[in-house]
This record gives structure tokens, sequence and C-alpha cells, in this order.
């Protein structure tokens, strides 16, 4: 709990927090708070500007575009944040496999990631798209896939570090079980460092995969994503560049949130950089120390 | 250090033999028949299954499955990747001139993203805390939240539209090199500063600068000292850029049509035309490993540190 107080301390992370709760309960929600269907084509309606009716105007089959954005939050954001949990907890799962028990185990699940890892991220994802089709669902699993090589390889490091303290061996002598060892005392010190990854790759993986949308790999007409919203926007650029506007800004603002949420809670995780007189400075180190194997759409 | 190459080249083969093994099973885990979609693409009006039987044989699919891979696997030594599904040429006369163009495409953006970096990065550390410092890390952390596919068409719509200065897509001239150069550089160049200056940072506060203060060195050889220091770090870096880069153009050479492996890639799986996609898979990954190994090479060379450590 202090932790938390912690990172809301910081009143940029704060805002960011705000942000994200909100988009994301506004997703859940989004028959509740969209003003109309976000399928529902009205053809003499097209391309018409802002309205009291139309907040955000309408696209060019003159559908409502603020409802699209509502739904397009399912697929953008809660669908990535789906496919994000489930690359971690099996990353997490083997990683802590092969920290603690080491051995041949251990060598075997690095060689495997090692493999993995030697695929560059876009070309493995591109690859298992070009095998299961284009959709939605097969890019997130190949997210899932790609993925999980990276979690599992720093959550290993991390549990590495804290199976070798001094207090896990006492636990040991003292014939506590391995499991009640790694729930009582290794998930707790890990968890913090496991939030922390993700959160930053959360970010990336938004703008990959509305990237992947956007070359028309992702989501199918005519459900609503906000890389598919900038695709179609794209082919009215020279006429109306006004339309991606909408789209664009919603995935900066939630990307930059949970960028700056993440930072925020490395330096709030880690105390040597909270204490620091240069806070933003250890903001900056501490960022730059896990954008390696990092990728941008 | 000739041992540490040697054994760094002994290593990458059982990974290289994977790997080319890992993208042949790939293609073979698919849900759709391979003899299926060359019919498809051949627009074959009504597929028997007489038909499809003779494409198996054609295509060598009746053979099992380790003699395929075999002969697959020698074939690709000679750079023989088999035949385009849908155009029905050698697969490697439409990927060598995309790889060259991808190559191209970073090679360029490689060297404006290093320049950039290390320039920006150098003057922050420099100037830390001060408001060029700030205003600096501000705008490069809004650059990375930006999809670059939103960036490209701002640019394009500026630039091309707006003021009809450089060609919107295509490959025609050094003017095309313009805005796909820039928009990668601007995504990566915000990550790759932010390392660079923090490893500068470090080196600030290390005991060598002390001393080197005590001593009455100049400031201007003191920097020299911690640039030199800390460049070891953006080298490593920068050899892991290169591949990474080299393998995320696909959006970007998508929205300027640039004839390179990202167009290419994209367009055969929307055709579902598999060997150019187990090719392209192929081909990046052993480029990746290879960089890699290069890269683990160059550092090596750099610090001595490195070599005992395989």
């Amino acid at each position: 709990m202090k932790f938390f107080l912690n990172v809301l301390k910081d009143k940029l992370a704060a805002l960011s927090l705000c942000i994200i709760v909100v988009t994301v309960s506004v997703g859940i929600f989004a028959p509740l708070f969209a003003p109309h269907d976000p399928e529902e084509v009205h053809m003499e309606l097209r391309f018409a500007s802002l309205s009291w009716e139309y907040l955000l105007g309408n696209d060019h089959l003159g559908r409502c575009i603020l409802s699209r954005l509502i739904y397009g939050i399912r697929p953008s954001v809660l669908w990535v944040f789906v496919a994000l949990v489930l690359s971690v907890s099996f990353g997490a799962f083997l990683g802590f496999i092969a920290g603690y028990f080491r051995g041949k185990t251990d060598a075997f699940v690095m060689r495997v990631c090692d493999v993995m890892l030697s695929f560059p991220g876009y070309v493995m994802t591109l690859a298992l798209i070009g095998i299961l089709g284009v959709g939605l669902e097969n890019i997130l699993i190949a997210f899932v896939l790609s993925k999980w090589a990276w979690f599992a390889r720093i959550i290993r490091t991390s549990v590495m570090q804290v199976a070798e303290s001094d207090y896990i061996k006492f636990s040991k002598a003292l014939g506590v079980s391995d499991i009640k060892i790694m729930v009582k005392h290794i998930v707790p010190v890990a968890l913090p460092d496991i939030a922390v990854i993700s959160s930053s790759s959360f970010g990336s993986m938004m703008l990959q995969i509305s990237g992947f949308s956007f070359l028309g790999l992702g989501i199918q007409a005519p459900n609503a994503e906000w890389g598919m919203m900038l695709n179609e926007a794209r082919e009215v650029m020279f006429s109306r560049p006004e339309f991606m506007l909408a789209p664009g800004l919603a995935i900066i603002l939630v990307v930059s949130a949970v960028n700056f949420l993440s930072d925020a809670l490395q330096v709030a995780l880690d105390p040597k950089l909270m204490i620091s007189k240069h806070k933003l400075q250890g903001l900056a180190r501490a960022s730059a120390a896990n954008l390696q194997g990092k990728e941008v759409a | 250090m000739g041992n540490f190459i040697i054994n760094r080249l002994l290593f990458s083969v059982p990974l290289l033999l994977t790997i080319s093994f890992f993208s042949f099973i790939l293609i073979n885990l698919s849900p759709m028949n391979p003899a299926e979609v060359v019919l498809q693409a051949q627009g074959v009006p009504v597929i028997t299954d007489e038909l499809i039987a003779e494409t198996n044989t054609k295509l060598g699919l009746d053979q099992p499955f380790l003699i395929r891979y075999i002969h697959w696997f020698l074939a690709c030594m000679q750079l023989d990747f088999g035949i385009s599904y849908v155009t029905g040429q050698p697969v490697w006369s439409l990927l060598g001139p995309a790889f060259l163009n991808t190559f191209k495409l970073t090679f360029v953006s490689v060297i404006a993203i290093i320049a950039l970096s290390i320039g920006l990065g150098v003057i922050c550390a420099l100037r830390e805390g001060k408001r060029l410092d700030k205003s600096v890390r501000g705008v490069s952390f809004f650059l990375t939240s930006m999809p670059s596919y939103w960036l490209a068409a701002l640019l394009v719509w500026y630039f091309s539209v707006h003021l009809d200065l450089l060609p919107t897509s295509g490959m025609d001239s050094y003017q095309s090199y313009v805005l796909p150069v820039t928009v990668i550089t601007i995504n990566y160049a915000g990550i790759y500063f932010r390392i660079v200056r923090s490893s500068m940072l470090s080196n600030l506060n290390e005991d060598y600068v002390l001393y080197g203060k005590a001593c009455g060195l100049s400031e201007k050889i003191i920097t020299l000292h911690i640039l030199r220091n800390s460049l070891q770090v953006a080298v490593s870096v920068f050899c892991l850029a290169i591949p990474t880069i080299f393998g995320s153009t696909v959006v970007v050479e998508n929205l300027f049509a640039w004839p390179g492996l990202g167009t290419l890639s994209v367009k055969s799986i929307l055709s579902r035309d598999f060997p150019i996609i187990q090719a392209y898979v192929l081909i990046l990954a052993a480029a990746f490993v290879l960089f890699n190994i290069a890269s683990d090479i160059l550092n090596a060379a750099m610090n001595p540190k490195l070599r005992t450590g395989l």
C-alpha cells in the first residue's frame, strides 16, 4: 500500500493512472458510454463534421467516430492487456522454474529461449500471422508466442538474485518445501520486478498491435480498432487529414500514460533511485535499463 | 581473441540449424494445405482431390517429412528457396532485391540514428537538469509514444501534399529516402539517445573522473575520456539495433510503398505465399544471429574483460 502512495505522490503518475483507469472502464462498459452503435451506417452523414449529435463527427461510411473510438478500446487496449498477461504469466512460470531449480531444467529453458529470441520480434509475429492467417486473435496468439521468452529470461534473472540470498538458503536448511519458499519468499520479492517489466512493454505492444491492424493484418472490418480507424482515415488523408487526429491522439495519450506510469513504478520500486536528489535522472536511467530488447511500432 | 571468434562461430552452428528447422516446420503447422493454396493462387476454378494429389507430387509434398527438410535445407544453402506459389518466380529473385532495398533503408537510418542519439545524448548529459536537457527528453518521450505510421502520415501530408516537396512513395531518387528515414530515426533515436545519456551520466560519477579533476586535467580532456568509456555501451546497443531495425521496417515500408522485405512479406502473408514467408523468416533470423555474433566480437575487441565470458 505504501508503495502505491509513493507512486501517487508523483502528480504526473497519478494523472497517468487516472487516464488508464478511465480508458479501461470506458472500454469495458462501452455500450453504456457510446452514444451510437459503432457499426451503424448513415450514408447521408458521410464525412460530417463535429455536431452535438455526433461529437467527433462521422467517418467515410457516416459512422459515429466517438462510438468507434470507445468500442476500439476493447481490441486496442483491453485485448492487448490480456495478451500481455498471458505471455507474462507463461514467461514467469518458466522463469521461476528455471531460476529456482537451476541445473538441467534451467539450461533447457534458456536454450529454448535463445532460439526464440534469435528471431527478431517483428519477423516472428509476421511469420506466425502468415501461418495462422490474418485476424486479431491470431495477432494476439503470435504476440504471446513470441514475447514469453523475453519475459522468462528477465524474470529468471530476478528470481535467481533472490534465490541466492541467505534467507532462502536458511529456509531450505530448515526444510521448508520448495513450493512454500517460492510462494512465500520469492513471489513477493519478484512481483514488483514483473510489474515493471510488463508495464514497460505494454506501451510498445499496443503500438505494434495497432501497427499490424493498420497494415490490415489485424481485426477485420466492420469492427472498430484504433489502428484500423487510422488505416481508413489514410485513404482520405489528402482530402480530409483531420480524420487522422482522433484515433492517433487516443493512441498517443494511452501509450504515453502507460509509459509514464511504468517509469514512475520503477522509481517507486527502487529505493536507490528514489533517494537520489536528481529524481529525473533516476527516471531516465531506470528506463534505459530495460529499453534493450524493446521495439517500436 | 582468435579463440573467442572461433568459439562464438561454432556456438552459432547448432543455433542456425535449429532456426532452419523451426522455419521449416512453421509452414507445416499451417491449417491450410499448401497444394490447395497453390491451386487457389493459380486460379483453378474447381479443386478436386486428384488435382491436390497431383500438385502434392509436383511440389514433393508426398515425401516423408525429414527427407523434405533435408532437400529444402540443401537447396537453401545454395540460395534456392523454391518457387513462389503466386507468381511462379523463384523466391530468391523476389527476395534478393527486396533484401537489398531494405538494407539500404536500414543503413541510412542507422547512420542517422547513431549521429542523432550520440549528439543529443552527449549534449544532454553535459547539461543535465538544464532546460535543454529537460525539453529534449520531454520531446523524445512524447515521440516514442507516437505510432510511427501516424507520424509518417502527418509528414506525408505536410511535406508531400501541402508543400509538394518530397515524393509520397516509391524509391526513385535520393529524395525518396528522406521521409522513411526521418520516421524510423525519430522512432528509434528517442530510445538510443536515453541509453547514451544515461551511460554518460553514470560515467560522470566514476572515480577516474574525480581523479582526473584532482590532477587538474582540463574539462575537455575529461569529457573525451568519459565519451570513450560510455561509447562502449553505445556500440553494443547499436550493434543490436541494426538487426532489430532491419526486421521492423515493416510498417514504414508499407506506408511508403518501399520495395523492400516488409512490403514483400505483408503481400505474401495476405496471399498466403508460403515459400516467401519461409525464406523471409529464415534469412532474417540468420542475419539476426550473424549480427549478434559480429557485435559480440566487436565488443570483445573493445573490452578484453568480455573475452573470457564465454
